[in-house]
């Protein structure tokens, strides 16, 4: 029937979601396009935070004891709680936000063809429990005694008694924080799931959405089903601090291995909950940019269910020095060295896809092929890590700190910018400048390696993490370590510099850079079937799917490319 | 077809903006059963996390309860348990009869099963009075923070999904906008669950 009845529905609809004023639009929107932006602005911003709580600490590093310039003097106290927000930032602030609930809400409709998520208002209130989240983390900055400085893993008991981590009230709004935002993806990542599995497109097998919805949807589910007991730890972790319980003291029954082992239940698959998400972008990216079909589909989703799975049994390699049984801890080392076949599995299917395409080394392409690149070596390094022989030699030091600076910063900075650069045609409607994005690219990829690279060589000479001056240790302190920790600091400045170029490409391409076409890129997923940017509903014929969205250079056509939506001849 | 009245109360509001959705294949299942089943995976861990938690502390400590602290009313809350469990039941009953059409039969139900619920609720709230006056608190030791943890958990949820059922209950009658069985499905999933994990925590809590 009724291809004219759905035209004239739609039509309604869409002339129904005009008239909006300012503050319904852009503050209060229902539309999963303006809710995402929400979402990515605010976790920019957050980033520009951790980003200056980076040039903060690793300054008074690498100039012990000298006033940092627009900071002040870093005292030991302070150097805690840089550190500690710093990592709860990036992690839980900057890339769950962009990544998964930005770009999730971003791309979930448009790939998979539906005018919406399923639940549009609790989409809205997930971003409004974000931004309190944010701002009650904020706050926990500037009240009495200063933000927490336990690390981000807060281990009690110094996280659970304020005589221990002198922050009170700090460490408090940091756990009151951490769950808010919890709730709040509880509430993003239902939605997700949700419209992923109801709202396709007819036509839309299960096999036919691209990957990067795949990805997603698999990481919600994954943090649905680990942030549970993190959740339950919280609610103790709060109790111990306010209301005078003891679950996580040893003086009053209770036990501090516990809150590690609901900790990291949850953290370990939350490592894989912010990479899967880039995972998909770039297999998205790279198979545009390679005009070749993704190698091997099934096997690289299945790969990623195995990921999966196998991120609920790996956790209990955060604590080979804890105190755990070795015979536990070997379980343990086996189950993480597996976890490594299936994302090389990955890794394989991506080069393959790369292997005789006809390579555009656009910006969005050189993001995804370095995120490649770097992250293959922050992989490589976890399987050290992952040995609990070596990791009892290793834990705390920054050759630790070295590896997951290598899989968090291509999966959180690299995979954004990838997406960024990729989706900034649809989002705004205007194309980005190639050149300065290049620059842009290089300016931050070779100072990224300068950082951490050398890292991984003073983790190896016995340095420790969360020291911070390393002046008071006689064999830490030469001139040799400490011309490498002033190099890093350099690097880490030339790095954030370069993010200006970022910043002026950004908002000078928003508002006059050139009128980007509905499909710039010559991509196959439904999102470039529409206008850039699309219109509130998204479509204006909501499309109907005739196959995969990898078929790109399809032998016997003339163009190498071939829509989703595009009925067959 | 998705239209707001076929939608549970929690996510009534939120599809507005489906409703000129134009006619495509219907879902097996619908919106608000995947979401919240979704929602129940999360709590099962919250409470597995809690169980986890409870025997961890429990396995380090001698003597439970730790000397000086009141045994729990065992026998009164079996009887307790008889009741919501009771009124899980009558809640599955009156989806029963709500499907079949049998309005008046199937309302009425509904509210006897959230009068036991309440029932349950308020006998916690008597046993908790009487433990406090016994000298167990949260801070008393372990043990004391612990029951009010899990039990407290439990209670909070009983609350929370009571409230909205009640409110399910009055616009099941309403005139306008009125809520349909399926529409009230999500919910009572929800209070299936919190039914279900209560014979669990009082085997762990209060018989082990």
């Amino acid at each position: 029937m009724s291809q004219a009845a759905a035209a004239v529905e739609t039509g309604i609809h869409a002339e129904h979601h005009e008239d909006l004023n300012f503050l319904h639009k852009y503050i209060l929107p229902l539309d999963h396009k303006i809710i995402a932006m929400q979402y990515i602005f605010t976790g920019m911003i957050m980033a520009i935070i951790g980003g200056y709580f980076a040039y903060a600490f690793r300054m008074q590093l690498a100039f012990p004891g000298e006033l940092v310039p627009g900071y002040g003097l870093v005292g030991p106290g302070e150097y805690n709680m840089l550190v500690t927000n710093h990592g709860t930032i990036m992690i839980f602030w900057v890339a769950m936000p962009v990544l998964i609930a930005g770009f999730g809400n971003y791309l979930i409709p448009l790939m998979i063809g539906c005018d919406d998520m399923v639940f549009p208002r609790i989409n809205r209130l997930s971003y409004q429990i974000f931004l309190v989240s944010a701002l009650v983390l904020i706050l926990s900055f500037f009240v009495k005694g200063g933000g927490f400085g336990g690390a981000w893993t807060a281990y009690p008991p110094l996280s659970s008694v304020a005589e221990y981590n002198l922050t009170d009230w700090g460490s408090s709004l940091w756990v009151l924080a951490v769950a808010l935002e919890f709730i709040s993806f509880l509430l993003g990542g239902i939605n997700f799931v949700t419209t992923a599995m109801n709202a396709r497109a007819p036509g839309m097998k299960m096999m036919d959405i691209p990957i990067a919805v795949w990805f997603i949807v698999i990481a919600v589910i994954l943090f649905m089903a680990s942030v549970g007991p993190l959740i339950a730890g919280a609610v103790m972790l709060f109790m111990d601090q306010r209301i005078g319980t003891t679950f996580f003291l040893p003086s009053g029954g209770g036990d501090p291995l516990l809150w590690e082992h609901l900790f990291w239940f949850f953290g370990h698959p939350e490592v894989y909950v912010v990479l899967l998400p880039t995972l998909g972008i770039v297999a998205d990216i790279i198979t545009v940019f390679s005009r070749k079909k993704l190698f091997g589909y099934k096997t690289v989703l299945y790969t990623a269910f195995a990921t999966g799975g196998l991120s609920f049994v790996v956790w209990a390699h955060h604590q080979f020095i804890a105190g755990i049984d070795p015979r536990m801890a070997n379980i343990f080392v086996v189950t993480t060295v597996l976890i490594s076949i299936p994302l090389a599995e990955m890794m394989f299917s991506y080069i393959a896809t790369l292997y005789g395409g006809s390579i555009e080394l656009k910006t969005p392409m050189l993001w995804a092929l370095s995120f490649l690149a770097a992250f293959l070596i922050g992989g490589v390094t976890g399987i050290y890590l992952g040995a609990s022989a070596l990791d009892v030699y290793f834990h705390d030091s920054y050759f630790v700190l070295a590896h997951f600076h290598y899989t968090f910063f291509p999966i959180t900075i690299i995979g954004m910018f990838a997406a960024l650069t990729f989706w900034f045609p649809k989002m705004f409607g205007r194309m980005m400048n190639e050149t300065l994005g290049k620059i842009h690219f290089w300016g931050t990829f070779i100072p990224f390696n300068c950082i951490f690279l050398p890292l991984f060589f003073l983790g190896l000479a016995g340095q420790h993490r969360r020291i911070y001056n390393y002046q008071h240790f006689p064999d830490l302190a030469t001139q040799e370590l400490q011309n490498i920790r002033i190099f890093a600091t350099v690097s880490l400045v030339v790095m954030l510099l370069f993010q200006l170029v970022f910043v002026y490409n950004f908002f000078v391409s928003m508002f006059k850079g050139e009128k980007a076409p509905d499909n710039p890129w010559r991509a196959n997923t439904l999102e470039w079937s529409t206008s850039s940017p699309p219109p509130h509903g998204n479509f204006k014929k909501l499309p109907t799917v005739y196959r995969g969205a990898y078929e790109y250079s399809t032998p016997g056509r003339e163009e190498d490319f071939w829509p989703q939506n595009v009925a067959p001849e | 077809m998705t239209n707001p009245s076929s939608q549970s109360v929690l996510f009534a509001a939120s599809e507005v903006s489906l409703t000129n959705r134009p006619k495509r294949a219907k879902p097996p299942v619908s919106s608000g059963v995947i979401g919240m089943l979704i929602f129940m995976v999360t709590e099962a861990m919250f409470f597995a996390g809690l169980i986890s938690a409870y025997m961890v502390i429990r396995s380090g400590i001698e003597e439970w309860p730790p000397w000086g602290q009141p045994r729990l009313p065992v026998e009164t809350t079996a009887f307790n348990t008889l009741v919501l469990l009771l009124s899980g039941l009558t809640m599955g009953f009156s989806r029963n009869l709500l499907q079949k059409q049998k309005f008046q039969e199937g309302r009425r139900l509904l509210g006897i099963s959230l009068l036991l619920g309440t029932f349950f609720l308020v006998a916690q709230g008597y046993e908790w009075v009487q433990l406090l006056n016994f000298g167990m608190t949260v801070s008393s030791s372990v043990y004391g923070g612990l029951f009010y943890l899990i039990i407290g958990a439990h209670g909070f949820h009983v609350v929370g999904v009571l409230a909205v059922l009640i409110h399910a209950w009055n616009r099941l009658g309403a005139s306008n906008n009125p809520i349909t069985a399926e529409g009230l499905l999500p919910l009572q999933l929800l209070w299936y669950f919190v039914v279900c994990v209560w014979p669990v925590l009082y085997v762990l809590v209060y018989l082990t």
